[in-house]
């Protein structure tokens, strides 16, 4: 790790994103803010803090309770040459704004053949692990990575948060950007002079030669605490940390694979049609002679997400990613 | 976020009491012959006679938006009569090749060429319309060429135009949906300090839409500057305006703070005075305004719909009897304001018109097959190129098994 620079600065990952969303509006007038409660409160994770009273109102925007209105004025806003990074406020909150992001957001550059960019971040903080009510603790990105025209991503650590949103807001295509809401207060180092990894491409967090574990948001961090409990018993695993959703850099996972020859996906969404299923079948045609194994996934269940008190028993733990590695690896 | 903030709009203190703002739902009443009309702006009647607007009358309201088309010459008088006519024969055409198998799918606008040619002609050039998929008379007005609106019903495009090149969106087909776009538009145009406007079109069916409610919310709060303007042409396919709604549509505005107004959509010159009236609001810095222009789709829903099935021969023949070109024609005959000339001279343009947009659309080429991954992103997408790669790669199979 380089020295500590004027630059660089640990801070949780919310406090990197509202750092990063604090660089973009003073770089851009374009860029606006929009979102409930994410004014004057700053957010209800407190993401926004401090922007409204430093930006104005007419920048970081407190708008109506209406998910479809915040992200069909924000295609508005875009048409007339703004930059809006739009907060809905709960994962479960989202779908009333479905119907835009998939029906116009998605669609407006195909369709008017290139003449209009809709460049709109959608900041969504996703997951459960906080004892949280119902509607509060979903995965739902496998539904947006399904939409052609938009973008699906998601940081894992502080340092990642910061530039990731700075390169979604530069993004001239919609991104949907998923916050891993219980890693909100988890510290890392953030460089903002640094130059970042594109966007897209994926990461070895951690190198290993018997099993490879991808994964990207909150379950970066519970595959890099398996990996470590694998060495105790003297097994290497890679840890690969997505970081996109869509695009999905297949080819890093496929260069992974091919050295450990064992593929283990982990996300909290339902495995059933969930981003595991796509990488399971991609790497399946891809590295169909290095595998060893089939390609095993860990995710939620077939249900609705349980209440706080059972969602321990629903997440993805040490045990249950441990359970997947030692079934890959008895092949 | 405020347009008040912006220094070219200074709110107008009179506008709590002008007329025909839904305070008082009390739209101008015009000479109603019977209980069942409607109360609406009408400054032209079906019978082709400008409305006369007596002090104290029930219809005085109606001054209010008069002195709007007060000094309209008789060569603009023949301008949006020309309008609908072409708009008509257009519109004709374009069912027509639909019928020939030419186009997959037409929406017509037959009997609603009034509330579409007086509001767009209403506009000005840096104003921003968002049509449906039926506004074919506004697109005339935002000088986009008719046959640029057959690509998407000919299926070779989505939207054929550039939206930006006359400040007229694409076609919205999810009902309602551009409502917003419109309101997030005009409060962008706000944040600018520009004195632009904002049009968004939508129909009865869609005055139903969860995204047409959240319209006005966000419209009435950040009090941008949109014009809604609802053609009510009765019927949403098969479903008429009492299976949308209790209360005239106009008077939903009181409900969110701003003024709605119903106007005779098949006078043209009301259409223009109210909508013109309400652009002006915008401008100004007043806010959203409902205009409810009330009118009636002659024609099918679009022509893959048969409206025998739930309505009857004797509704359209009411309709006819206000037939918007027919009212025009008679008041420009009776005035003296177009001659047997002008009058044979449009027929001609008309067929000119009608023989161009066939010969345009007959020869529309289809597209590359490889439009398909063309601009699904701006920045492009790893799973695009490599979808298209395969795919070139298989079409080229079939060159090499045909041994080219």
């Amino acid at each position: 790790m380089a020295a500590e620079t004027m630059a660089t600065k640990n801070m949780p990952l919310a406090k990197a994103i509202n750092e990063s969303l604090r660089r973009a509006l003073e770089a851009d007038p374009k860029v606006v803010v929009m979102g409930e409660d994410v004014g004057k409160l700053g957010g209800v994770f407190r993401v926004t803090d401090g922007l409204q009273k430093d930006f104005g109102e007419s920048r970081v925007i407190d708008t109506p309770l209406a998910e479809s209105g915040i992200v069909g004025t924000a295609i508005g806003l875009a048409l007339r040459g703004y930059r809006p990074v739009l907060e809905i406020q709960f994962d479960g909150f989202v779908f009333p704004a479905y119907d835009q992001i998939v029906t116009q957001l998605a669609k407006m550059h195909a369709r008017s053949l290139g003449k209009v960019k809709l460049p709109v971040v959608i900041r969504i903080p996703y997951g459960g692990g906080i004892g949280a009510v119902e509607h509060h603790s979903e995965s739902p990105e496998a539904l947006f990575a399904h939409v052609p025209g938009l973008k699906v991503v998601s940081p894992s650590d502080a340092s990642d948060a910061y530039w990731m949103m700075q390169q979604a807001i530069q993004s001239d295509d919609p991104v949907i950007y998923f916050e891993p809401k219980r890693r909100y207060w988890d510290k890392a180092e953030v460089n903002t002079e640094a130059i970042p990894d594109p966007l897209h491409k994926a990461r070895v967090v951690r190198e290993g030669t018997d099993l490879t574990l991808v994964a990207y948001g909150p379950m970066v961090k519970l595959c890099q605490e398996a990996a470590a409990a694998a060495a105790e018993e003297g097994r290497s695993l890679e840890v690969l940390d997505l970081r996109s959703v869509s695009p999905l850099d297949f080819d890093s996972i496929q260069t992974s694979v091919e050295k450990t020859r064992r593929l283990v996906v982990v996300h909290e969404a339902p495995v059933f049609f969930g981003s595991g299923a796509e990488i399971a079948a991609r790497i399946t045609e891809r590295c169909f002679y290095h595998l060893e194994a089939p390609v095993l996934r860990v995710g939620g269940y077939h249900a609705p997400y349980p209440p706080a008190r059972l969602e321990e028993s629903y997440l993805p733990d040490l045990d249950r990613v441990l359970d997947a590695v030692d079934r890959a690896l008895a092949y | 976020m405020t347009v008040d903030s912006s220094a070219a709009r200074k709110p107008r203190r009179s506008a709590a009491g002008k007329a025909g703002t839904t305070g008082t739902p009390s739209t101008t009443r015009t000479a109603a012959k019977k209980s069942t009309e409607p109360e609406l702006v009408q400054l032209l009647t079906p019978e082709g006679k400008r409305v006369r607007i007596a002090k104290n009358a029930r219809n005085a309201k109606n001054a209010e938006y008069a002195r709007y088309v007060a000094d309209i010459t008789p060569e603009e008088l023949r301008g949006l009569y020309r309008d609908m006519v072409l708009t008509r024969r257009f519109d004709a055409e374009a069912t027509a090749l639909q019928r020939q198998g030419e186009l997959g799918l037409w929406a017509s606008l037959l009997g609603q060429e009034a509330a579409q040619i007086g509001s767009g002609r209403a506009t000005r050039p840096d104003d921003y319309v968002f049509p449906t998929y039926r506004e074919h008379g506004v697109a005339w007005c935002r000088g986009v060429d008719p046959t640029k609106l057959l690509g998407m019903f000919r299926g070779v495009n989505h939207g054929g135009w550039d939206p930006n090149g006359n400040n007229f969106h694409l076609y919205t087909i999810v009902i309602g949906s551009q409502t917003l776009h419109a309101t997030g538009y005009a409060m962008g145009v706000a944040m600018d300090g520009a004195d632009s406007a904002v049009i968004a079109y939508f129909g009865d069916g869609a005055s139903s839409q969860g995204d047409v409610a959240e319209s006005f919310t966000f419209a009435a709060v950040y009090n941008a500057p949109v014009v809604f303007f609802c053609q009510n042409n009765q019927w949403a396919i098969s479903e008429p305006t009492e299976k949308q709604t209790r209360v005239p549509l106009y008077q939903r505005a009181q409900g969110y703070g701003f003024p709605g107004v119903r106007v005779d959509g098949n006078d043209v010159l009301a259409c223009l005075a109210v909508t013109r009236w309400a652009l002006e609001r915008a401008r100004n810095g007043e806010g959203p305004t409902l205009v409810e222009a009330y009118t009636y789709r002659m024609g099918a829903h679009t022509t893959s719909d048969d409206p025998t099935r739930y309505r009857h021969d004797d509704e359209r023949a009411a309709w006819e009897a206000k037939d918007p070109i027919l009212r025009l024609r008679r008041y420009l005959e009776a005035s003296n304001h177009a001659d047997e000339g002008f009058f044979a001279e449009l027929e001609a343009e008309s067929e000119a018109l009608g023989k161009r947009v066939r010969e345009v659309v007959r020869a529309m080429p289809d597209p590359d097959t490889f439009a398909i991954f063309e601009n699904v992103y701006a920045d492009g997408h790893a799973l695009v190129d490599e979808e298209r790669a395969q795919f070139a790669a298989y079409q080229a199979s079939f060159a090499d098994a045909e041994g080219v």
